[in-house]
């Protein structure tokens, strides 16, 4: 071997192993600046400073702080995080930067509204959101259509009928919208109208994680439904066989149910002493309000994606 | 350091000198006095913050300028003056060469990096009239910057070993940019699935990571720097500029001259 090649060699060899050791250090650096790293900072709030120092290019500066807000949302919603701090002002500057980026509003309202772990817990300020961008795009019926759910989640009715009505007036607007004006205003916290609801948003939106998100609500209420049903069933066997039954087959045996029932996962409920209905995996059902385990803590993870 | 690299070295720093590198020290000067007396005119209970932070962003900017702009001409100049042809057909191995080169623009920059501190310093007396113990952290920032500057003069050697001058900057100035973002691309890379994470991972820690050397936030709210951070970024900027200068000798050994 000439001495060139040698070179070549102890050149190659240090290249390589030195490249594996400083993928090692970095990966002990991550760990020591980890707080640092994530530290949660916005240093730009001016929504006019932040437009004059993109020169014109505002419309790349909203995506990127849009991208920002999705991921601060879905790293905050992965670790179950409970304080989205920064996700109004992210979401209120993508909007003044891009007034007609409706995914913002469309994402950025529900984000805001839900309770955390699932989102900000800030509905007042996904009404201001959402209610600026109509202001900025009059003509979008779906915003509307946003507007009232957001309403609706706040039990405000008749707000949310109103919002509603709004949108039907639109030219272009779902024939659904006056429906559900009338409906809210009616029959504003009835359960059928909570499923209508989120059947017209899983039929009709064409973006599969809304679909997916009113499918997990559609889900919750059915598991509110069977949980009432199944509760008031043990009351029903109680008061026939004086104790409550020990398990589902007791009530299979009774006549009361026709199999073990189950819910929309797939997994079996599970009947605890003094005939209270659990599920057995709530992590994949984070909206319901009833069945949950005693001290039950969302983690905010969900396990798999929603099928219908 | 054998006295072949040593020579090369104490050549391209004289070169530098002579080139009137060091002339942006009278800009620095500049921007530095003139802060120092502005600030505390339009602004209250900031003017530290401000020359902190103005003094050590321009000593880091001025840098990364000198030695992206030195760095990608130190091989294609000696290659288009045929002053290569000469060092090399004395007694001197390709990668003394290299090696020569990368110490002697280190060596500039830190004699650069030297004369701005004693300039920021010397704002931060003016501003706050006593020097605290918690100013001595900037030292600490001053040395991750010097750290960054050796990783760029690495660079800008390695793409200037087989590319233009215009592209090694631009190629340079790109990895410098893209190395800023490094903790983004590496926390993009944990929220993605499948082959992006794969992708997006091994790009993550195949650049520099500049973001990890710059504490010049931290230092300038006097929130320290751990030990153990100062030790891995030394261990990180040692190893990786080894591994871009075997890079660059790798390619610069087999490089056809002719």
């Amino acid at each position: 071997m000439n001495r060139s090649r040698r070179i070549a060699m102890a050149a190659a060899t240090t290249l390589v192993l030195s490249l594996a050791v400083s993928a090692l250090l970095l990966w002990r650096i991550d760990t020591i600046r980890s707080t640092a790293t994530l530290d949660d900072t916005i240093y730009l709030t001016s929504p006019k400073l932040l437009k004059r120092l993109s020169l014109g290019y505002n419309g790349l500066l909203a995506d990127i702080y849009w991208t920002r807000a999705v991921q601060y949302y879905g790293a905050m919603h992965h670790s179950g995080g409970s304080d989205y701090k920064l996700l109004w002002p992210l979401l209120s500057l993508t909007a003044q930067l891009d007034p007609h980026f409706t995914r913002a509003y469309e994402f950025g309202g529900a984000f805001l509204a839900a309770n955390p772990p699932n989102g900000a817990g800030l509905p007042d300020r996904a009404v201001e959101l959402v209610e600026y961008g109509i202001r900025e795009n009059p003509d979008n019926w779906h915003l509307y259509y946003d507007l009232g759910f957001i309403h609706y989640d706040l039990k405000n009715y008749p707000a949310a009928a109103d919002a509603f009505l709004r949108g039907s007036k639109l030219p272009n607007a779902h024939p659904f919208l006056r429906t559900l004006a009338a409906r809210m205003a009616e029959h504003g916290g009835d359960v059928d109208t909570a499923r209508m609801m989120w059947t017209t948003t899983y039929e009709n939106s064409p973006d599969k994680d809304i679909r997916d998100n009113a499918l997990l609500h559609l889900r919750a209420i059915k598991v509110n439904q069977d949980v009432s049903t199944l509760e008031h069933l043990a009351e029903v066997y109680k008061e026939n066989f004086k104790v409550f039954p020990q398990t589902f087959a007791d009530m299979v045996v009774a006549g009361l149910l026709d199999g073990i029932p189950a819910d929309p996962t797939g997994h079996e409920y599970k009947l605890e002493p003094g005939g209270k209905v659990i599920v057995s995996n709530p992590d994949e059902l984070p909206f319901i309000v009833k069945g949950l385990p005693p001290g039950y803590v969302a983690s905010g993870v969900l396990k798999s994606k929603p099928s219908k | 350091m054998n006295s072949r690299i040593w020579h090369i070295a104490a050549n391209t720093f004289r070169e530098a000198v002579r080139d009137r590198v060091l002339y942006n020290l009278i800009a620095f000067a500049l921007l530095m006095s003139g802060a120092a007396v502005l600030v505390g005119q339009i602004s209250i209970g900031i003017e530290r913050l401000v020359v902190i932070n103005l003094g050590l962003t321009a000593i880091s900017l001025f840098g990364i300028v000198i030695a992206i702009f030195i760095g990608i001409g130190l091989v294609s100049k000696e290659i288009d003056k045929r002053t290569l042809y000469t060092v090399l057909s004395r007694p001197v191995q390709r990668w003394e060469f290299i090696a020569g080169k990368f110490f002697g623009l280190s060596g500039t920059l830190v004699v650069n990096t030297f004369f701005m501190a004693v300039g920021v310093f010397a704002a931060l007396l003016y501003v706050s009239h006593r020097l605290t113990h918690a100013d001595a952290g900037l030292l600490v920032a001053l040395y991750f910057i010097i750290l960054q500057f050796v990783i760029i003069t690495a660079l800008a050697l390695l793409f200037s070993s087989f590319s233009s001058p215009l592209l090694s900057a631009v190629f340079a100035f790109s990895l410098f940019v893209i190395g800023s973002f490094a903790e983004d691309l590496r926390g993009f890379a944990r929220l993605s699935h499948g082959i992006t994470r794969w992708l997006a991972t091994a790009a993550a820690y195949l650049i520099p990571n500049f973001s990890a050397l710059n504490v010049i936030s931290q230092v300038a709210h006097e929130t320290g720097v751990s030990r153990q951070l100062i030790a891995c970024n030394t261990a990180y900027a040692a190893v990786y500029t080894l591994a871009i200068l075997s890079a660059t000798a790798l390619i610069f050994e087999r490089r056809n001259l002719k």
